[in-house]
């Protein structure tokens, strides 16, 4: 029993950095249509940036918040200078254009800051509680996740721009009229979208060392979360992304051979819920008039 | 005072052109109307005053030429339109949709007013305020959409097909609020309409469109009292 509640606990540690990348994927996926594919390299890079200003400041907290408004900041401008000029183009651009930046990220951190595993430390007290059931970095990544979440979500259903940023996404030839202006909100779904990376990135760092291909499978589980939950559904990305984590820790213990098929297994089952609910568990099927 | 001018408006869709040099103005606190056929050029006509489509000549509103501006910032002029199909925010709130209505406006005392101002004229708004707006009659949602183009505190509304779909008696319903708006808001409205007895009824001025042409102007009265445009668009 208590092998099973640790285990439990960890997936949720971990699925709440799938979350947050979920939520990152999904909020540009509503209001784009596309997914996002460089989401985790610049959480990747965001997550170095932070431990730049970490070798000079000395502090994780302070390190951590600068690193997080820079990366607001450079979403929004990402969205302006690279993205914008390609919303109408072809699909086909779009996606080169997000597997380009993918690869530049890559590439830059690569080139900053070598090929070399380095260490972020936690973001919480090593010994803050005493207990086998899970470690003091993992309660606080769960929490602190949450308050982020419930930070976000309160944003978007109690403010003005909040409202704005969910009625440009959802129809923008209404949202223009009355007075939105689309273009800021989708650059600001891009600042918000990469700073909530940005946390996920800091939090997982301490547990998956940092390099430049640290993000990879993270970002392949907060795909997968955001799929299993529902791609329209944001709040069904974070429950997607928990779930995930938590299938995946599940899996690797008692599933033969799952310490390697982890995330094989993970695939399976999301595939298995995909066939019988193509929107995710908590999406709702879009029907589009013709 | 005139509140809106245009002048050989051309507009084109790519390489189709929908319309071929329009003219018409409209006088403050007056309502005009635009009448046409299918496929005539009035949603197009709209779509040009609030920049959503690409034109040529001229376009005044309040005196200034307003074709150099967005969407959003033609809005903030305090044109508030109320598109074809509606245009409503579905996965959001009744409340919300008005909410957006009003997103060019800061003080939240002024906002908080003319919500309930809204639900008086439309209680039925008020039943559902909490509601999703996707969920609401066709009735309903043409009322949610004029609730919220009033939100702006607009100088011109803009109404394209406001009885479109809808059963003669909710039609009936919307106009006489829309008269009611016109006498307690001093309201001014380019009014959008195929069916053009009701909108005869309620504006003051009224052009008729043909394939993107203005083929017949004059007041209300006029064009209702011309056999032709009795024969081919009322009917009797
Ligand atoms: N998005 C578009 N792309 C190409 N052509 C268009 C587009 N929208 C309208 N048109 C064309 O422009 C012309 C005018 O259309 P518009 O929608 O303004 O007519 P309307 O008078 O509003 O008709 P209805 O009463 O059916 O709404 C039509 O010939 C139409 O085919
Ligand atoms: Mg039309």
């Amino acid at each position: 029993m208590d092998l099973f509640l640790q285990l439990t606990l960890a997936g949720l540690a971990i699925g709440s950095v799938y979350a947050c990348v979920a939520l990152a994927v999904v909020m540009i996926y509503q209001a784009t249509d596309h997914f996002n594919f460089a989401q985790g390299e610049m959480a990747m890079f965001s997550t170095f940036v932070a431990w730049a200003l970490y070798q000079v400041t000395g502090s994780i907290w302070l390190s951590f918040l600068i690193a997080v408004a820079l990366s607001f900041i450079a979403g929004i401008i990402i969205e302006r200078v690279i993205v914008k000029p390609v919303e109408n183009a072809p699909i086909f651009n779009q996606i080169i254009v997000f597997i380009g930046l993918l690869m530049i990220f890559n590439n830059l951190a690569g080139w900053f800051w070598e090929h070399t595993t380095k260490t972020l430390p936690s973001l919480f007290p090593k010994h803050g509680i005493d207990s086998t059931l899970i470690s003091t970095h993992n309660l606080g990544v769960i929490l602190f996740t949450l308050l982020i979440l419930g930070v976000t979500f309160c944003f978007f259903k109690f403010t003005k721009v909040g409202l704005a940023m969910r009625a440009a996404a959802a129809n923008p030839d209404s949202a223009r009229l009355v007075g939105v202006s689309v273009g800021w909100m989708l650059a600001l779904g891009w600042g918000l979208a990469s700073a909530i990376g940005a946390v996920g990135g800091v939090l997982v760092a301490p547990i998956v060392f940092l390099e430049p291909n640290m993000m990879s499978g993270v970002l392949l589980y907060g795909f997968a979360g955001a799929l299993l939950g529902g791609v329209n559904s944001p709040g069904g990305a974070v429950a997607g992304g928990l779930m995930v984590g938590v299938l995946e820790n599940w899996a690797r213990q008692y599933v033969p051979g799952g310490s390697e098929l982890g995330l094989t297994f993970a695939l399976i089952l999301i595939v298995g819920v995909l066939m019988f609910k193509p929107a995710g568990l908590f999406g709702r099927v879009i029907i589009k008039r013709v | 005072m005139k509140l809106l001018e245009v002048k050989g408006l051309k507009a084109f869709y790519r390489q189709t052109q929908a319309l071929y040099g329009v003219d018409f103005e409209l006088e403050e606190g007056s309502i005009t109307t635009i009448l046409g056929a299918n496929g005539a050029g009035k949603t197009t006509t709209l779509r040009s005053i609030s920049r959503m489509v690409r034109t040529e000549g001229e376009i005044k509103f309040d005196g200034q030429d307003i074709t150099g501006l967005s969407t959003e910032k033609v809005a903030a002029l305090g044109i508030a339109h109320v598109p074809e199909g509606r245009g409503t925010f579905v996965r959001q709130s009744v409340e919300e949709n008005l909410h957006l209505g009003a997103y060019t406006r800061k003080n939240k005392n002024d906002v908080a007013n003319d919500i309930d101002r809204v639900y008086a004229y439309f209680p039925r708004l008020m039943e559902r305020r909490q509601q999703q707006a996707g969920t609401l009659s066709g009735g309903e949602q043409q009322m949610l959409a004029i609730g919220r183009a009033l939100m702006l505190r607009p100088r011109l509304m803009l109404l394209d097909e406001p009885s479109f779909g809808l059963a003669p008696l909710i039609v009936q319903e919307i106009y006489e609020i829309m008269a009611r708006i016109r006498d307690q808001e001093k309201a001014s409205m380019l009014l959008v309409e195929q069916n053009a007895n009701i909108a005869l009824n309620l504006a003051d001025q009224a052009y008729l469109l043909e394939t993107g042409h203005v083929v017949m102007s004059g007041e209300s009265e006029v064009l209702r009292n011309d056999e032709n445009v009795r024969k081919v668009y009322l009917g009797y």
